[in-house]
């Protein structure tokens, strides 16, 4: 049923679009802000919103203090690693649980989903010593690794998802042409599903970027990524809030601007078959 | 070649079986069209012969060679899917080349062939177009083409026509007999319409619930239905079928005749009953008959115009040497 909207209905939604995004938005800004800030006015009380004497002083500090360089590059190889690789487990996995389904499919969808559920500090020690055993521990494939393994539910899902989209029948039509197994997922599902495979890719890179709790434990100097570089600047007693700040803007901004390039094709991606 | 015999072949979906053990043969360069009721059975036959489902028990052989665990990119066969399955990132051209691309055959004749199909099909100006700025005509005719070239042993229809309308429909339905025709390569049609069935076919597999009812050509099942299932689904209108005194005069449990083994009579005749619908296509008139005390509604096809309106009595006149005859069992008696 078509519904009239209007004029003061259209300003009602805006206004508490715009107050919802300013909200979710505010802590980001905030951060931003007090990284400009002294140590003093950064913990000043009441606090002081925009009129301050604005410092770069932070920044030189957390530069010169660390090698931003090397965390970035980290976090770079990390989540790009375990998104392509994830990626490359993840199509057969998906391919096989839309196309030939067994008896098992939504069981084995719901247990993998349900391992997201775990909390992961319960796997620690297993993994840890696992990591020790293998000398793993501080390394970049090794991260790369457990950040994979950790997303994959997720990509296997959103794939999923996608590839029921998918009819059948195309595929089906490609075996019948002679494509291989091989010939089919390159030539035709992947084409096909680009949109679907293009926002799992970024949601995934982005999720493994922001991944704080395995870096962090498996990391220490040689591996650590932008998480462990803001994990550096805080102290228990938040003496530095503005160092803190300063090194939280850095670590977030590359993740930032990729989304805010990528937001279409976020959306698209999330949304495609529901508004298709 | 492409002789496909199919031996105790049966298929079964988890508990249900829908093909009963199966035997069939079809000659090579033969024109051979499953029909049937939805549901019984008619695609996922096809579907095993293409190899899209595996045979739950029985083999199937092509041209003599064992092709029941051989994949479906391997048996070198062609099929032509009811939604086309054209394949929408791709051009027409990258479409139709598609299997050439698969079997790895170099460019020169990769164009040769393509070219030769897209004139064949009217194609040609369509070639670097996607499949999604096509008609459904000429979607039809991308799916024909990349079937051609690659001049498999075997096709494979899966009711083709259905997403067309009407006038497209009967004009594809001549194209793929003329091809046929041309090419004499053996073809499977799948169709639930008897229509399609008849016109088109050189051998008919009526099909009811995985069973093979009756196998012929398109006259022998008009002529001589071997059971009331085949009497009812072939022809069209469809055949009066009635039981009772009147099926007894003919020693027989129940009698059929066709619409068009009556005669239509103004004063006298052996059956006297009350115009419900006339339907005047110009060249044949159908009448539909009630109260003949016989069946609910009897239907009369004629000849020509015939000027009857609803309420009409008129007397009808069935032509005693064409009625089909059959037991307690709905068999045919010879």
């Amino acid at each position: 049923m078509a519904r009239a909207v209007t004029t003061q209905r259209k300003i009602i939604n805006t206004a508490a679009a715009w107050a919802v995004g300013l909200l979710i938005f505010f802590p980001i800004l905030w951060t931003v802000l007090t990284s400009f800030k002294t140590e003093a006015t950064a913990i000043a009380d009441p606090p002081v919103f925009l009129f301050f004497d604005w410092t770069f002083e932070n920044y030189k500090v957390v530069t010169e203090r660390s090698d931003y360089a090397r965390f970035l590059w980290n976090s770079i190889f990390i989540a790009g690693g375990s998104t392509l690789l994830g990626i490359l487990v993840a199509v057969p996995a998906a391919w096989s649980m839309a196309f030939v389904p067994s008896r098992r499919t939504k069981d084995i969808l719901l247990w993998m989903l349900s391992t997201k559920m775990l909390p992961a500090v319960g796997v620690l020690y297993p993994i840890y010593l696992l990591f020790i055993k293998m000398g793993l521990l501080d390394s970049r494939l090794g991260l790369t690794l457990v950040l994979m393994l950790i997303n994959l539910p997720i990509i296997i899902w959103m794939l999923y998802t996608y590839f029921r989209e998918i009819p059948g029948e195309i595929l089906e039509a490609a075996r019948m042409d002679g494509a291989t197994l091989r010939s089919e997922i390159l030539f035709v599902l992947i084409p096909l599903a680009v949109p679907g495979i293009a926002s799992t890719l970024l949601l995934n890179f982005i999720l493994a970027w922001n991944e704080a709790f395995w870096t962090l434990n498996l990391t220490a100097a040689k591996a650590a990524p932008l998480t462990a570089f803001i994990a550096s600047y805080s102290s228990p007693e938040g003496l530095f809030y503005a160092k803190l700040s300063a090194a939280s803007t850095m670590a977030i901004a590359p993740i930032l601007i990729l989304g805010w390039f990528s937001q279409k094709q976020l959306v698209r991606g999330l949304t495609f078959g529901a508004v298709k | 070649m492409g002789q496909i015999t199919l031996e105790k072949v049966t298929k079964k979906f988890g508990d249900v079986e829908v093909i009963p053990p199966l035997d069939l043969t079809i000659e090579d360069g033969e024109f051979t069209v499953f029909v049937g009721p939805s549901g019984c059975g008619k695609s996922t036959l096809l579907r095993l012969i293409a190899g899209l489902e595996d045979v739950t028990s029985g083999k199937m052989m092509i041209d003599g060679q064992d092709a029941t665990d051989v994949a479906p990119a391997k048996r070198g066969l062609a099929m032509v899917f009811q939604s086309y399955a054209l394949y929408p990132h791709m051009t027409v051209r990258k479409n139709i080349a598609f299997p050439l691309r698969m079997a790895r055959i170099d460019q020169a004749e990769q164009k040769r062939r393509i070219d030769q199909a897209a004139a064949a099909l009217n194609l040609t100006d369509y070639l670097d177009r996607r499949p999604g700025q096509l008609s459904g005509g000429q979607r039809q005719r991308v799916a024909i083409g990349r079937a051609i070239v690659r001049e498999p042993s075997a096709f494979l229809f899966d009711e083709p026509l259905s997403n067309l309308d009407a006038a497209l429909r009967v004009g594809m339905r001549l194209e793929i007999s003329e091809m046929h025709k041309r090419l004499a390569t053996t073809m499977v049609y799948v169709t639930h319409d008897q229509v399609e069935a008849m016109t088109m076919a050189d051998k008919i597999v009526v099909l009811r619930a995985g069973y093979i009812e009756q196998v012929g050509s398109p006259l022998e099942l008009y002529h001589t239905p071997r059971n009331l299932f085949v009497a009812g689904f072939i022809g069209s209108p469809k055949m009066n079928i009635f039981s009772g005194p009147e099926a007894q005069k003919h020693s027989a449990e129940t009698v059929g005749i066709r619409p068009e083994h009556i005669d239509v009579s103004r004063t006298e005749g052996t059956w006297t009953g009350r115009v419900g619908v006339a339907e005047h296509l110009g060249s044949d008139t159908f009448i539909h008959v009630h109260d003949t005390g016989l069946t609910d509604m009897m239907t009369v096809r004629i000849s020509g115009d015939i000027e009857v309106s609803h309420g009409d009595i008129i007397h009808l006149n069935p032509r005693q040497d064409q009625f089909h005859r059959f037991d307690a069992q709905g068999l045919r008696i010879a």
